[in-house]
């Protein structure tokens, strides 16, 4: 069992699982490098004034109830050493109007009180407010960028990294305006504290400070210590999740091979690592609150000590003294705060340049000055020396002319790569051409509203999407207008209707994600009957490539003619019998068009088209890569 | 980079909790309702800290330390100010022993902070380790029970489920671990001794004093319980959004090709809202119930001022500035910890519904375990038997019955064909060989052993599926073509890979075999993974092995290839194939037709061609009608 080529083998086994831990650690040096190289930007401050700006009169209230809060947090200390000094201290005691003095300074102190009770109240509200204001704003005008921007940046964006961009980086910045104002209000705090200080006495005050700067020093330390080991164990924890996550959605794969012991250790092993980290990031977390205790601590015997001389001296006020004890109180939190709002600043500086990147992508494909909205579509469809690609100097489409009939069907057929999909992408301009034109009723979509685009074209993607709502709503979609009757006799007509009423609610049946409790075929055909509600003049079919059962592509081949009745039809066909029904076949490989007829036509004409059927293939798809070839090959030398 | 990916975990976790979050919240009211329930659960979870006993021990040795230097510091104060305040009293101080007294409180001061400090440390330390402790015994024990547990409870219960419970319920039992357990102790101690000494010094202020106590105790309660309550269900909303989103993105194409774009942003807009104003509402319980502790501490201490300052100046009452001093101090001290008291019991709600939750997962046993003294399967020849199977799915689809009296052998190198329409019980009948469920009558021998007399493991490593759904992990090409063998040979993993058509391929990628899958390595099509998950099952040489229609993905030509590459590997071993693509199957010795859960028709494909029913309806239906030289094309 244990031959050397064994051991090695359960090296890599452990090292098969370290990728992920070794790129994560890693790029915890990213972190700290995008953090600390994210440098002040006055231009992401700027524009992020613009979304603030609408609520600067708000704002300006909360920065003085800020202000107020911090005022009255200094005040209450402050009159307590009135207090002391006036009507407590001994040297002043006897006096018959004391009591009432002592009545007036205890009600000054709770006027403060009130002041700093309703002043904390409007803060929080106002600050918190006006940042989830604004992250809702900030969120929304991303979101409805990206509605607007065009299809080729959609293309190369991840859909993840944009999530994130519109939750961890907009919260970012929600987090900085939460702080940026409240740091206004720690900063008058630790002012005020340092001037009454050095008002009562200039030289314990210094001695107070040394004390507090010991921790300002401690927490400048500390922080990226602390910071990382949180990171780690936060790292750490979200491995093992990802361990126990893929057990659970392997579960059968796992018992089914009997792998359970192995999986144990590797989880032990993660695990291990996992109470290790966070065993590690609370030992040093808690330093902090040690610190604090030993330091406010340190500062009071200071007080006591030089204060009480002071006092016994007669250079102190005794009221100063208590003060002065009360004060050292108030003074860590600041400092705490502060330091933190350090990160967040310099948090929110990143996120800020990541959101108005995406915000400041163009929109490149909009409607022009006197774009009209598409009426009395005829149903036509002609594209006339179109030229066209994804990438500079290498086009997809070469000079593609051809015209398609209201009423029509076409079927797109050849190879992978050959520009079936980018013919259809254009139809519906989510690109503009280089060069030629693609007219629509006789109209160039350049000249076409955008936004009526969508009730004259209509489109079934390969892979049917359907989002996390009720069948009902995925049937009827944006079409708000449609009936329940509409969107019933839309899949009846699909023959969708059987099976969706079979479903636990049956239409109001809620889909999970992406329709994953429903077949493949079943999705296909509640998409096909959301086109058939969409009603489009004109529909552009993907067809699926991947293989359904018999029983099932039976009922979707008939739902396909239902589907194109009445339309013009331009589907990308990978099914013979579809390509077959079609009224004309186009071929294209490498960007152009090589035959068009019908299916006898094409068979006579014994080109790429006849050769490839002659395969023998269920589907084109279905046909090797080098087959494909061989047949390209064949038919060049056939038309030489 | 890794800062986005790591606010997506983030983001995966919240919305994982999101989408069973009803779950949660029923399991939350039926805890309201069900008090004792929850007091059994947190006894349940305080036993098994209890076994922590060293942990125990020090942690109660350092709570009462800290607690006892804690109360030392406003006793310092106090008699700090009294000393200096004592000048004042006598006729004739005597300064250089009042320095002396002065500069030993400031020692003790000094001393019990640094104490106060370490001992903090130490309880809170020791609490948190000891909570990670009993969360990482959670977390294995959650681990080992999910590997073991059959099939039909994985059926019944959702995997987002499950990774709520293992991710957050076991977060839930250790935060209450760390905060509502030993703090209690702290809290109980701390609160109680310092009410006693205040109580001593003088019980009218300490009444007056401690006065903010319940009001803060309450109110701080109550926003924890509300904002907990609101967050969960902001964190459900903010799932909502995300899930908008998220389809919206990835489904751009949909969305512009019906230029649904104001659609979509007016179901965006509702959902964004609903989360906003949750927000707010958040924002507002916090700003209230903060704003009523503050008035009631600072009330309090108003009050103190007054009734205090009255006594000072009271020349009978013996009542000194240094007291009052030290009525303030306590008064800022106690304030803190009795905030906490929110925490605290929002940490026992959660830790009560939470460990619920885990337990019910914990205490499930596996429906299909190896029998008390079952021995292992021993393979003499290789011959697997159904004997009049009937089968039903007990829980998720009533008790309809799936297979009813299924009988049929497999001898070693014959191919057994299994086809018919959806629902016919093809995948179940797979499912039943390795024993991921058991029939309910009928029995299934491997070389006249009945399956459910031998142990899993041996039964397992003897049959191989191939499961129709791939599902393959996150990690390298090589790890995952030898997941069931981890310690495989390297030619052991290329040969399997090869016979699966997937070598060259894999041979061409710039790492090969070191290859990741998945969102952070290479992405594969369908068929492609489908391969890999044959040379996965391959690899293992099983004696019987089942194509759950495994090939759907892999075009036809592949197949062929991969089926001639396997007739050596399969030569002295039972294959059994079930696929809805005859062409697959049709070289099989025997095919049988399941409809509905029994065998209609069996036979070879002639055979059945001949007898001119299902199985033929089927074969004309696949092919091209026209075509007369189909039967070739699928021979090829």
């Amino acid at each position: 069992m244990a031959s050397p080529d064994t051991a090695q083998r359960r090296q890599t086994q452990s090292e098969g699982n370290r990728p992920a831990w070794v790129d994560q650690r890693r790029s915890t040096g990213d972190l700290d490098e995008q953090i600390f190289s994210a440098a002040f930007s006055g231009d992401v401050i700027r524009r992020f004034w613009g979304f603030v700006r609408p609520y600067r009169g708000v704002l300006a209230i909360g920065l003085i109830a800020v202000l107020l809060f911090a005022g009255s947090t200094l005040a209450l200390p402050w009159i307590v050493r009135i207090t002391v000094n006036d009507v407590l201290d001994i040297h002043t005691r006897g006096d018959g109007n004391l009591r009432n003095t002592l009545y007036i300074m205890v009600g000054a102190f709770f006027g403060a009180v009130v002041l700093h009770v309703i002043m904390g109240y409007l803060q929080n509200m106002i600050v918190g407010r006006v940042a989830e204001r604004l992250l809702i704003d900030l969120r929304r005008a991303m979101y409805a960028h990206l509605q607007r921007v065009s299809m080729s940046f959609m293309d190369k964006t991840e859909v993840g990294r944009m999530m994130s961009r519109l939750q961890g980086d907009v919260g970012a910045l929600q987090e900085f305006l939460e702080t940026a104002v409240t740091s206004v209000g720690d900063f008058v705090l630790l002012f005020g504290i340092i001037i009454a200080m050095l008002i009562m006495d200039w030289r314990l005050a210094l001695l107070t400070f040394a004390v507090v700067s010991v921790l300002a020093i401690a927490r400048a330390i500390w922080l990226p210590i602390a910071r990382r080991a949180f990171l780690y164990s936060r790292q750490t924890s979200s491995i093992t999740s990802g361990a126990l996550a893929e057990n659970i959605n392997g579960v059968r794969v796992v018992q089914g091979m009997s792998r359970e012991h192995v999986n144990l250790d590797l989880f032990k092993e993660k695990a291990d690592e996992q109470l290790r980290a966070a065993n590690r990031a609370a030992g040093i977390g808690l330093v902090m609150i040690a610190l604090v205790d030993t330091l406010s601590g340190a500062a009071m015997a200071i007080i006591i000590v030089v204060g009480g001389s002071m006092v016994i001296n007669s250079s102190l006020e005794i009221g100063s003294m208590l003060a002065f004890i009360l004060y050292v109180q108030l003074f860590f939190d600041p400092i705490r705060s502060i330091t933190m709002h350090y990160a967040v600043f310099q948090r929110a500086m990143a996120s800020g340049e990541r959101i108005f990147e995406v915000l400041d992508v163009p929109v490149d494909i909009k409607d022009k000055e006197n774009a009209e909205p598409l009426e009395d579509n005829d149903g036509s469809v002609e594209f006339n020396d179109v030229t066209f690609g994804y990438l500079e100097d290498e086009p997809i489409l070469k000079n593609i002319s051809f015209r398609v009939n209201p009423g029509e069907t076409v079927a797109l057929v050849g190879p992978t790569g050959s520009g079936k999909t980018s013919i259809t992408s254009l139809l519906h301009r989510f690109y503009d051409i280089w060069e030629g034109e693609i007219k629509i009723s006789g109209k160039d979509v350049r000249d076409i509203e955008l936004s009526s685009m969508g009730n004259n074209i209509g489109m079934v993607l390969q892979e049917p999407y359907l989002f996390s709502s009720s069948v009902y709503e995925n049937i009827r979609y944006n079409k708000s207008d449609a009936t329940r009757e509409e969107v019933v006799a839309a899949a009846r007509a699909v023959g969708a209707h059987e099976f969706i009423m079979r479903l636990p609610d049956g239409y109001d049946t809620e889909l999970e994600q992406r329709g994953a409790n429903l077949s493949l075929g079943q999705r296909q055909l509640i998409s096909f009957a959301r086109a058939i509600v969409a009603d489009t003049k004109i529909l552009i079919l993907d067809e699926a490539t991947a293989s359904i059962d018999s029983y099932t592509e039976l009922l979707i081949q008939q739902a396909l003619a239902r589907l194109l009745e009445g339309r013009t039809g331009i589907v990308i066909a990978h099914r013979l019998a579809t390509i077959r029904g079609a009224d004309r076949i186009i071929v294209l490989q490498n960007g152009e068009i090589i035959e068009t007829g019908n299916h006898d036509e094409l068979m006579a004409h014994r080109g790429l088209y006849a050769r490839l059927y002659s395969m023998n293939y269920a589907s084109f798809d279905d046909i090797p890569d080098e087959l494909i070839a061989e047949a390209t090959e064949y038919s060049r030398t056939a038309a030489t | 980079m890794s800062f986005l990916l790591n606010l997506l975990t983030r983001l995966t976790v919240v919305s994982a909790a999101s989408a069973t979050a009803p779950a949660a919240g029923s399991a939350s009211m039926t805890d309201a309702d069900d008090t004792g329930s929850g007091f059994h659960v947190l006894m349940r979870i305080i036993r098994m800290a209890l076994e922590y006993k060293m942990f125990i021990a020090v942690g109660l040795v350092l709570i009462v330390g800290a607690s006892i230097f804690q109360l030392f510091i406003p006793l310092l104060i106090g008699s700090g100010v009294e000393t200096v305040e004592e000048i004042f009293n006598s006729e004739n101080p005597d300064v250089d022993a009042l320095r002396w007294t002065l500069v030993t409180t400031a020692a003790m001061l000094l001393g019990s902070a640094v104490l106060r400090g370490l001992f903090t440390y130490g309880h809170m330390y020791i609490s948190e380790n000891l909570a990670q402790r009993l969360g990482y015994r959670l977390r294995m024990l959650y681990y080992e029970k999910l590997q073991r547990l059959s099939f039909a409870y994985h059926d019944r219960v959702h995997t987002g489920d499950l990774l709520t419970r293992g991710l957050l319920d076991i977060e839930g039992v250790r935060a209450f671990a760390s905060r509502g357990m030993l703090r209690v102790l702290y809290l109980a101690i701390f609160v109680g001794t310092g009410t006693f000494l205040m109580m001593r010094e003088d019980w009218q202020l300490a009444l007056i004093s401690l006065s903010f106590v319940p009001i803060a105790a309450w109110r701080s309660v109550v926003a924890r319980l509300q904002t907990s309550q609101g967050w969960r269900r902001y964190q459900e909303e903010m799932g909502q959004l995300t899930k908008i989103m998220d389809e919206n993105l990835k489904g751009i194409r949909v969305v512009r090709s019906f230029s649904a774009e104001p659609y979509e942003l007016v179901k965006y807009d509702k959902s964004s809202n609903e989360a906003f104003n949750r927000a707010y509402q958040l924002v507002t319980v916090r700003a209230t119930n903060l704003s009523y502790i503050t008035l009631a501490f600072f009330g309090a201490m108003s009050l103190v001022l007054l009734v205090g300052g009255l006594k000072v100046l009271d020349e009978t009452d013996p009542f000194s500035l240094g007291q009052l001093a030290q009525f303030l101090a306590f008064m800022s001290i106690m304030q803190n910890p009795v905030r906490q008291l929110g925490m605290v019991v929002a940490g026992w709600a959660r830790g009560a519904t939470s460990g619920k939750r885990l337990f019910e997962v914990l205490d499930q046993v596996p429906e299909i375990d190896d029998k008390p003294g079952a021995k292992d399967l021993v393979i003499t020849g290789g011959v697997l038997r159904f004997e009049h199977i009937d089968f039903a799915y007990m829980d998720q689809f009533g008790d309809e019955q799936v297979l009813t009296d299924v009988t049929f052998e497999a001898r070693p190198g014959h191919t057994i064909g299994i086809v018919g329409p959806p629902g016919s019980g093809k995948s179940t009948l797979a499912h039943l060989i390795p024993r991921f469920y058991d029939p309910i009558a009928g029995r299934i021998l491997i070389d006249d052993q009945d399956i459910s007399e031998v142990t899993l493991a041996s039964l397992r490593r003897a049959v191989g599926v191939v499961e129709q759904d791939t599902f393959l992990f996150t990690t390298t090409i090589d790890n995952n073509v030898a997941y069931g063998d981890p310690w495989a040979e390297h030619r052991t993993i290329e040969s399997a890979t090869s016979n699966a058509q997937m070598g060259e391929y894999v041979e061409r990628l710039p790492s090969g075999y070191g290859t990741l899958i998945g969102e952070r390595g290479v992405s594969l099509s369908g068929g492609q993974r489908q391969r890999l998950s044959i040379a996965r099952s391959i690899m293992l040489h099983p004696q019987i092995i089942v194509f759950d229609d495994s090939t759907a993905a892999i075009d036809a030509a592949t197949e062929q290839r991969i089926r001639a590459a396997l007739q050596e590997v399969t030569a002295d071993r039972a294959t059994i194939i079930i696929s809805h693509r005859l062409s697959s199957l049709m070289h099989a010795n025997e095919i049988l037709f399941l409809e509905g859960g029994k065998i209609v028709e069996r036979g070879s494909h002639a055979e059945l061609l001949e007898q001119g029913g299902k199985y033929r309806d089927l074969y004309e239906l696949q092919i091209r009608p026209e075509d007369d030289n189909v039967q070739s094309g699928g021979e090829v």
